[in-house]
């Protein structure tokens, strides 16, 4: 088993940090999955820490230099770690005037990520630091936990609002609440809502418009044939929602949000997607929140990212 | 957009009605006595007060004139609730604290009466809020009995010279001492904490004061918890008048100007410290 790859340039570096620390923001620990082509970072919580899970995917040529791995086996040419997110982003804050970074997972005394920073300094002589992160090596027997989440059925899809002002709406909305009720139609309409005892508060957006690819495959049956008025809803942990939004370092110039059901439930479910495009990299993060698990434990909100 | 989202017609029979170009108006002067959680407020033809207490001892104001809003109608001869001031301030801040140039969150407010909610509705671009805040059973408040013409002492000073003691009082002392006097040393802001006690005088000639008018040597402690709070108002104000009556009590009023150049009052009544021997003056 070796990994080992370089960047080189500052514009993939800062891009490739940007996603660590938005990454860091939203899960504790994560997967991180090698193959020759791609990594991927994977987090697929347990229902009962909230059920928040997240698939990133980047091409590894969009970011790297150089970049060589050998998987445990010819035929399963891939590598999985588990490794806490934090750590990473800690070492490549130090990286953001860097000439170079080196990563190579090494085995010292315990499984490790190496990353070695060079830095430019005024001798002829550089800088390197270098940062030693723990890594758990995942056993093969386990690969299976962490596959790509199929994009489940939908009643709705819709693009986000500009994701300040959801952001800050959220944020008070938490102050006053646990749980947030999303609902939107078809006809662009989108409304947050909270209700306790003291206050109810919905924020209303409209002429948000409905992403055409409902006419996609798998896509398209419970969204077509539906009133384009009715609105469908979900309800979910304000906090996770929040934590999303407040983890948000890349700007998505789209945001898309699913909603979508369950047949064997009454209630709705909730799903959203953002697709972040840079001048020459496309990175999806694909992130799924559980909805209320007290009143549908088979439900679940998705969120792309 | 559902119906529920329309701000009501003005035809409409409201015990009280009133709208704000600029939310941030009335969110920042409710900061200004947001130290506990529940406050009073009074509706009446002249504006809004709401009023926030504590520990019987300590009451602070928030005076919107009617002016200050485009909009204010109250159909009784007075308009009385008490509500929760951390919801009301969430509520008028959900698009934002940030003052960004050329935005800015417009509200409408409804009551309807007694044992209805209060309505507010918040528009910044294009979308809306509606919120709608239950009340409750208005509490009984205190009487300060504070007029002008009992006033014994007076003074005041721009906020920038007090702002600066306040921060730098001595939290290890439970009280706050405050001398004013028609002679040396004139106003004087005393503690006596852990580290020793500190005095700090204000010359009657400073640049600082605007008016002295004290007729009387009057010495008075307050609790320091139950005056930090008005700090809050002190920081956005830009003159404040320290007043005491016969009895010792306090009044502090801050005149606050708000960004559109209009001026609000917020005032702080406090009650003296009662344990004072006359040894320890």
């Amino acid at each position: 088993m070796r990994f080992r790859a370089k960047i080189v340039d500052l514009a993939c570096l800062n891009h490739f940090s940007r996603i660590i620390n938005t990454i860091a923001k939203l899960a504790k620990t994560c997967i991180l999955r090698l193959t020759v082509c791609k990594l991927y970072f994977i987090l697929s919580d347990k229902v009962a820490n909230g059920g928040a899970s997240m698939w990133c995917e980047l091409s590894q040529g969009n970011f790297f230099d150089e970049f060589q791995m050998e998987g445990v086996a010819a035929e399963h040419n891939e590598i999985y770690l588990e490794f806490v997110p934090e750590n990473l982003w800690r070492a490549f804050k130090t990286a953001q005037s860097a000439k170079a970074v080196k990563i190579k997972l090494t085995n010292k005394h315990c499984p490790c990520l190496r990353v070695a920073v060079e830095l430019p300094s005024l001798s002829s002589s550089s800088r390197i630091v270098t940062h030693d992160i723990p890594v758990g090596v995942i056993p093969r027997r386990m690969w299976n936990d962490f596959r790509e989440p199929s994009v489940p059925d939908f009643d709705v899809s819709i693009y986000l609002p500009v994701l300040k002002t959801m952001k800050s709406v959220v944020e008070r909305m938490k102050n006053l609440s646990n749980f947030i009720v999303i609902e939107a139609n078809l006809s662009g309409e989108m409304n947050l809502k909270i209700e306790t005892d003291l206050v109810s508060v919905t924020t209303h957006f409209k002429d948000l418009g409905n992403p055409p690819w409902a006419s996609e495959d798998g896509y398209q049956s419970s969204a077509q044939g539906r009133d384009v008025e009715s609105m469908a809803e979900a309800c979910i942990d304000i906090k996770k929602l929040q934590q999303l939004l407040a983890g948000q370092q890349v700007n998505p110039t789209k945001a898309l949000c699913s909603k979508f059901n369950s047949s064997a439930c009454e209630l709705q479910l909730v799903g959203s997607f953002a697709i972040l495009s840079f001048s020459r990299i496309s990175v999806f993060i694909f992130v799924c929140l559980k909805v209320n698990i007290f009143t549908a434990p088979e439900d679940f909100q998705y969120l792309y990212f | 957009m559902p119906f529920s989202a329309q701000p009501p017609a003005s035809g409409e029979r409201y015990a009280l009605s009133a709208s704000l170009d600029n939310a941030r108006h009335l969110s920042s002067l409710l900061r200004a006595v947001h130290f506990q959680d529940h406050a009073t407020c009074l509706a009446t033809a002249s504006g809004l007060r709401v009023t926030v207490e504590d520990a019987k001892c300590i009451q602070a104001n928030a005076f919107i004139q009617a002016e200050i809003f485009q909009e204010f109608s109250v159909q009784e001869e007075s308009v009385t609730f008490r509500i929760s001031l951390s919801v009301l301030l969430d509520c008028l801040t959900i698009f934002g604290t940030s003052s960004l140039p050329g935005t800015s969150t417009a509200l409408r407010l409804c009551y309807r009466g007694y044992g209805y909610p209060l309505m507010l509705f918040l528009e910044e671009g294009g979308v809306v809020t509606v919120c709608k805040i239950n009340t409750q059973e208005p509490e009984e408040l205190l009487d300060f009995d504070f007029c002008s013409t009992k006033v014994v002492n007076k003074i005041i000073l721009q906020s920038e010279g007090l702002r600066e003691a306040f921060a730098e009082l001595d939290m290890t002392s439970e009280v706050l001492q405050i001398t004013m006097s028609p002679d040396k040393p004139y106003f004087r802001l005393s503690t006596f904490g852990n580290a020793g006690s500190a005095h700090l005088d204000y010359p009657r000639d400073s640049d600082l004061m605007e008016a002295f008018h004290c007729n009387q040597t009057q010495t008075n402690r307050y609790k320091i918890s139950l005056l930090k709070p008005s700090t809050k108002a002190l920081a956005l104000s830009c003159k404040v008048s320290i007043r005491t009556d016969a009895q010792g009590f306090l009044s502090l009023q801050y005149m606050i100007r708000n960004e559109d150049g209009q001026i609000c009052f917020v005032e702080y009544y406090c009650c003296p410290d009662e344990n004072v021997t006359e040894a320890e003056l």
